[in-house]
């Protein structure tokens, strides 16, 4: 590679990244409402995005740069392990299918645009709401991070050095999300899924042209043979079905106690759109799955990670294999896929300090412009909190505080999730299993080391999120994920703690929801919102006349 | 009210969601190289055919529930 290919990278992602972010600020602009100035309109884009856009949205905020870049990374080194998060990835659509139409139709009802406000709302308590909100924030913040990873490994690749690149990308990027709400990443998913589109299709062709899937995996198989580690293998080694399965199964789970997952459910606009969602959400795993395998095609061509680095892995592939123009728009494309999914969780985070703890606890009746000032505020400070943190930290730490992450979010499976069917859960019960769930989740984490393929210990504590079970001193090879364990945990001090509080004659909460608002759906009653209807009729149609409440608007 | 024991009806289909949800866990029974598709391993394929078989159910799923609505 002469300087010029690279120099020919370098411009085509730097115009496109670019390109992107004036999309960004235009975003404000598309199909305006009278006023951005209200969480409904900034933080759930009015609840208005039709099948088309909630369908690019959801793809750009759950399928992540870190997916893209990490998932192979992880099949380069391990193989058939790394590949959970394709079945994990598949499951949560039809799973979405029954809980997430519930979540839409509940907080349509009420106005809810964070499930904290749903616990405060189904177990009458703001306590176990603002403790929920916590728990999110504090999972997400470091989810924000491993984006901004991604991004940097990126530009590590390019051989961009110094920490101003990715400071400018994510001061632009956090101006758009401050500015546009979030109509900014839902435009942006639109113009990046047809980068990704192009990334696919050169997958495909390159994939074909030299040697196909047979020779990767061939080359893989005599890799993983001739290595000294026997967790890595063209398939699960005996004993690591059970790690994957409960892997998949826990973080299926987690994404639909994760906020941002949330977000970009609520803002469409009828049921049959989160229904439709689910049905055609599973094309991304597609690509998913293709990109994963990519890890076994890297290895076939002898790529070697920058600096040892394995997030490297897919940029030197792209650099390796690609023409320069081509590299050049896969890395806009893995660039733009981080920038989206940061700026949706902010907003996601944003919105849960400010309905649960702002607005009950530090300012009682806010006005809707005060709550779309202070989440815009927050939101920014949440993408410049991940920045410090990768700036000042190593980045291999915040990508376990991410493995953290997933176990700590899992802990309001119970509220958040249960809680769509069953108010039987005692207000106080579920407060405690969260913390124990917690508690049991940080202290397994800890107990998992980290191992060299040759099985030696490189790191005593918090190696990894599956737990060996021969830590707990059972005689077994099998490992299981910790978040499942927590999770539980926690249900059993749900489940007694309930038993015990209504024993003991204890006041639950007052359930504010009503039966029918688990089907309501946008024909029905809805919250007040000034906001036209159609804000995205430009790619979905004209949206159906309506009945009831809305037909006055 | 025979109107909701249709709709109680349809929403019977929401079962066959089941199908896709079950049909990535059994590892066992897919944590094999053989039968090979384009040289790619079973294990692989197998799980990316259960997106496909997800969409099919989903959308089935869909209509057979809004079906007259």
């Amino acid at each position: 590679m002469t300087v010029d290919a690279r120099q020919v990278e370098i411009g085509v992602f730097a115009v496109l990244l670019g390109a992107m972010l004036v999309l960004g600020f235009a975003a404000a602009r598309w199909r305006r409402p009278p006023s951005l100035h209200s969480l409904e309109e900034w933080g759930v884009g009015g609840r208005a995005f039709g099948n088309w856009v909630t369908w690019f949205l959801l793809g750009g905020s759950m399928y992540t740069a870190y997916t893209y870049i990490a998932v192979p990374a992880l099949v380069y080194g391990v193989g058939a392990a790394g590949f959970f998060a394709v079945p994990f990835a598949i499951m949560t659509a039809p799973m979405a299918y029954l809980i997430s139409t519930r979540t839409w139709s509940v907080s349509h009802a009420h106005g809810f645009v964070t499930s904290a406000e749903f616990t405060r709302a189904r177990f009458g308590s703001r306590g176990l709401a603002a403790l929920v909100a916590v728990t999110g924030i504090v999972a997400t913040m470091p989810y924000i991070a491993v984006q901004l990873v991604a991004l940097q490994a990126v530009m590590k690749t390019l051989g961009v050095t110094g920490e101003w690149p990715l400071t400018v990308a994510v001061l632009v990027a956090s101006f758009c999300t401050f500015r546009s709400g979030l109509r900014a990443p839902a435009l942006l998913s639109i113009a990046k899924d047809v980068l990704l589109l192009w990334l696919v299709l050169a997958i495909v062709l390159l994939v074909a042209m030299s040697g196909g899937w047979s020779a990767a995996f061939r080359g893989s198989g005599e890799r993983f043979t001739a290595d000294v580690s026997p967790a890595s293998g063209l398939l699960l080694p005996e004993g690591g079905w059970l790690g994957y399965l409960t892997l998949v199964l826990g973080s299926a789970l987690a994404i639909f106690a994760y906020p941002h997952a949330l977000t970009g459910i609520l803002a469409a606009r009828d049921r049959a759109t989160v229904q439709r969602n689910a049905a055609a959400l599973p094309v991304y795993c597609l690509a998913l799955g293709l990109v994963a395998m990519l890890g076994f095609f890297a290895i076939g061509q002898g790529v070697r990670p920058v600096g040892g680095d394995l997030n490297t892995v897919v940029p030197q592939l792209f650099h390796e294999v690609f023409p320069a123009w081509c590299a050049g728009i896969a890395y806009a494309a893995v660039g733009v896929a981080a920038l989206i999914p940061a700026a949706v969780m902010s907003i996601a985070a944003a919105n849960l300090f400010t309905r649960s703890i702002y607005r009950e606890y530090l300012r009682p009746g806010a006005s809707p412009r005060e709550e779309a000032r202070v989440s815009r505020w927050v939101s920014l400070l949440a993408k410049f909190g991940a920045l410090v943190f990768i700036l000042l930290l190593d980045p291999q730490f915040s990508i376990e505080f991410q493995l953290i992450g997933g176990v700590i979010v899992l802990q309001t499976v119970p509220a958040v999730v249960l809680g769509l069917w069953t108010n039987w859960f005692h207000r106080w019960a579920l407060a405690a299993g969260l913390l124990g769930g917690l508690a049991t989740g940080l202290f397994l984490l800890y107990l998992v080391p980290q191992r060299a393929p040759d099985g030696r210990i490189v790191k005593a504590h918090f190696g990894g999120s599956n737990l060996p079970l021969s830590q707990l001193g059972l005689d077994s090879r099998s490992a299981v994920y910790t978040g499942l364990i927590a999770l539980a945990v926690n249900l059993v001090i749900v489940v007694a703690a309930t038993l015990l509080l209504r024993a003991l004659r204890v006041p639950a909460g007052v359930d504010a929801t009503h039966p029918a608002d688990y089907h309501a759906d946008a024909t029905t009653t809805g919250p007040t919102s000034t906001a036209p209807r159609h804000s995205d009729s430009l790619l979905d149609g004209p949206s159906r006349p309506r009945v009831g409440a809305h037909a006055a608007r | 009210m025979p109107e909701l024991g249709v709709r109680a009806q349809r929403r019977g289909w929401r079962w066959l969601l089941l199908i896709p949800i079950l049909a990535p866990l059994p590892v066992g029974l897919y944590n094999r190289l053989e039968p090979q598709l384009w040289g790619v391993p079973f294990f692989y394929w197998y799980q990316i055919g259960c997106a496909v078989l997800a969409m099919a159910v989903t959308t089935l799923v869909h209509r057979l529930t809004r079906a007259g609505r």
